[in-house]
């Protein structure tokens, strides 16, 4: 696999009082053409480890290498070769989205005409509507068109659909898919669990500033004990809850969280781990007031491999 | 599709489609010119105003002083009772009192205020028309009354206000949209990008020029319609002097604005940069009124020169002589800052 990044050892400390240890020993490969999601609770180390590989930021130790290059000796070859949509940047509100667009294509010596690039985000009609008139979907859309617009190699997306509409999204999502297939490297940080599982054909947990888990979405989900999960709520008045230990003898159960009146099981084979589970409720007298099975998501994941949540975990 | 051109234009745009800002930079200049200037507006010295105080027991003194004064056309005389008239004198209503002394040697005693001009020239017009009544001079000395141009008030002002515009265009113009760029993170954005940052320092100082031009020409047509303001002097030392102002203002704007990360930060700094020159650097009146002591700080500062160097050229209608010490002065101001600003520069 060619790379398009490779990080090694990266650490970032913010100076203060204590330090602030942001990125802390992070390694990363990106092969060229994949799409890579960077997942991770706000303040896991995403932006700033994306930042440094973009040359906004620069790293208090390790290695970083963009399309093999590094920063500090071939600055403007990277950033003419690299395309950047930002968490929050506010374009400029009296502007055209054709003005805006020409105005990024004018910093790159060769790339998509602007028509080309608002075509390529579905905002033809409004290619003459100032920004401020745009709605958030669209001006995130906008900030893609300027990304794309020098026709990069390797596309950043920092938390594109935040925020969004489910619609919005869905056709932020189908703009990430079309380049995707246009073989380029396209590497988007979100906390979003389902988005990631979506477009991404690799994903890395952050939290704490350091990769906790690294594979395809589907590696994740098995690797943490099964595609299954079994959702067991108990009732409230029940007086008996089933024993932690009982639970994780039951066949084919790879893990047990309990977390208030849901106890959540991993289960590589559920027509197996179902009926022992109900016969241990049932012998145990507890009094159930809901069971669910379904397969698990990144979100099982994270929770199972941090024990938070992703979207509460601050 | 040069960068450069791009950019330029595109400051333009963001300016010219947001008419608030359009009034609040051409407009205001004209209306604090127009209503300077109609304040200050050309008329001879007013005749004084001198009140007569009644005196109840003597009521011919009274009269007597009256009318004497009232032969003086330099002279507008009223009369009044003791309370009034020491009312209207310390509102400024009156400029001197006339009090009858029939008993005493002079005949009368002046009544004014020493700290204002207006009322120290009333009491000498008094003195005089009371004098020429008492000594009828046989021939009057011939008074022939002149009008230097340029040595009016609004001819003061015009250059003054040149100069506060270029300084606020400049600290405003480039300070707050460095500042609100960065705000809006569209600086980072832009540093994401292989953009050359020379090509948008120049865009900022280039847009400023044009802005700025357009404001002075805008502002020096009014002066000139209205009031008859000209540039006496060499127009070319004008216009070197206009631009070398406002490139200078340019850089200290971009100094302000190099690494300030919230808008009300780039206002603070904005205004305590300007706010004193305003005052110290002649705009309103001459910056020569400082003590001694203050000197130097005043005449060091890039306003005073350029003021300075502005009323030579309209009003005194110097020549390239008057250009050395303002474009010394405002060169080593602008390059000074603007290569701290390089220096400084957070794009983030």
């Amino acid at each position: 696999m060619t790379l398009a990044i490779r990080v090694r050892g990266l650490v970032k400390t913010y100076p203060a009082r204590p330090p602030v240890e942001a990125v802390r020993g992070l390694d990363l490969e990106v092969g060229v053409g994949e799409c890579f999601g960077l997942l991770g609770p706000n303040g896991a180390g995403k932006t700033t480890t994306l930042e440094i590989i973009e040359g906004l930021l620069d790293a208090t130790a390790g290695e970083v290498e963009v399309l093999g290059l590094k920063w500090g000796a071939n600055d403007i070859e990277i950033r003419s070769k690299i395309g950047i949509s930002l968490q929050e940047t506010r374009l400029s509100d009296k502007l055209t989205v054709r003005e805006t667009v020409t105005l990024f294509r004018s910093f790159y010596a060769t790339g998509l005409t602007p028509d080309e690039a608002i075509a390529r985000v579905s905002l033809e009609e409004k290619s003459n509507s100032y920004v401020d008139k745009l709605s958030g979907g669209q001006r995130q859309r906008l900030a893609v068109a300027t990304a794309l617009v020098g026709d990069p190699e390797l596309l950043f997306l920092d938390e594109p659909t935040t925020g969004l509409d489910p619609q919005s999204r869905r056709q932020l999502w189908d703009v990430i898919r079309a380049i995707k297939e246009r073989g380029r490297t396209v590497v988007v940080t979100t906390h979003y669990m389902d988005e990631a599982e979506r477009l991404c054909d690799r994903v890395a947990v952050i939290d704490h500033g350091k990769v906790i888990a690294l594979g395809t979405p589907c590696e994740l989900i098995a690797r943490v004990g099964g595609e299954h999960v079994i959702d067991l709520d108990i009732d409230p008045a029940s007086g008996v809850r089933p024993f932690a230990a009982d639970l994780a003898a039951i066949p084919t159960v790879n893990s047990v969280r309990e977390e208030g009146d849901r106890v959540t099981l991993t289960a590589s084979e559920p027509h197996r781990a179902l009926p022992a589970l109900l016969d241990l409720v049932r012998a145990a007298g507890v009094k159930i007031a809901g069971l669910t099975t379904r397969t698990a998501t990144l979100e099982d994941v994270f929770v199972i491999l941090t024990g938070r949540h992703l979207r509460d975990a601050e | 599709m040069s960068p450069l051109w791009h950019l330029t234009l595109a400051r333009f745009r963001e300016f010219y489609r947001e008419p608030a800002a359009l009034f609040w930079v051409y407009g205001f200049p004209l209306i604090l010119a127009f209503s300077l200037g109609l304040a200050f507006s050309e008329k001879a010295v007013p005749a004084s105003n001198v009140d007569v105080m009644i005196d109840p027991l003597n009521s011919d003194a009274t009269e007597s002083l009256r009318a004497k004064l009232a032969n003086d056309p330099g002279v507008k005389v009223a009369v009044h009772d003791e309370a009034t008239c020491r009312k209207r004198l310390r509102t400024a209503k009156t400029d001197v009192i006339v009090v009858p002394r029939a008993e005493s040697e002079g005949g009368h005693e002046y009544l004014f205020d020493a700290t204002r001009s207006e009322s120290v020239l009333a009491r000498n017009a008094a003195d005089r028309a009371l004098l020429r009544a008492a000594h009828p001079p046989t021939v009057p000395p011939v008074e022939t009354p002149q009008t230097e141009p340029g040595g009016r008030y609004i001819d003061f002002l015009i250059p003054g206000l040149l100069g506060m515009n270029l300084l606020g265009g400049g600290l405003f113009g480039v300070g707050f949209a460095v500042g609100d760029m960065r705000v809006r993170k569209l600086l980072k954005r832009f540093q994401a990008t292989p953009m050359r940052r020379t090509d948008f320092m120049l865009s900022l100082m280039l847009s400023r020029l044009v802005f700025t031009l357009i404001d002075i020409a805008l502002l020096l047509g009014f002066a000139y319609l209205v009031f008859g303001v000209r540039v006496r002097g060499n127009p070319v030392v004008f216009a070197v002097l206009v631009v070398t102002g406002g490139a200078c203002f340019a850089g200290i704007g971009l100094l302000l604005g190099s690494r300030a990360r919230t808008m009300e930060t780039i206002a603070g700094l904005v205004n305590a940069v300007m706010l004193p020159m305003y005052v110290l650097s002649g705009v309103f009146f001459s910056a020569s009124r400082f003590p001694d002591g203050m000197q130097w700080f005043v005449q060091a500062l890039p306003l005073t020169a350029l003021n300075d160097g502005l009323r030579a050229v309209m009003n005194d209608g110097a020549n390239w002589e008057a250009l050395g010490r303002p474009l010394l002065v405002l060169s080593l101001w602008g390059t000074i800052c603007f290569a701290l600003a390089l220096r400084f520069f957070r794009w983030r």
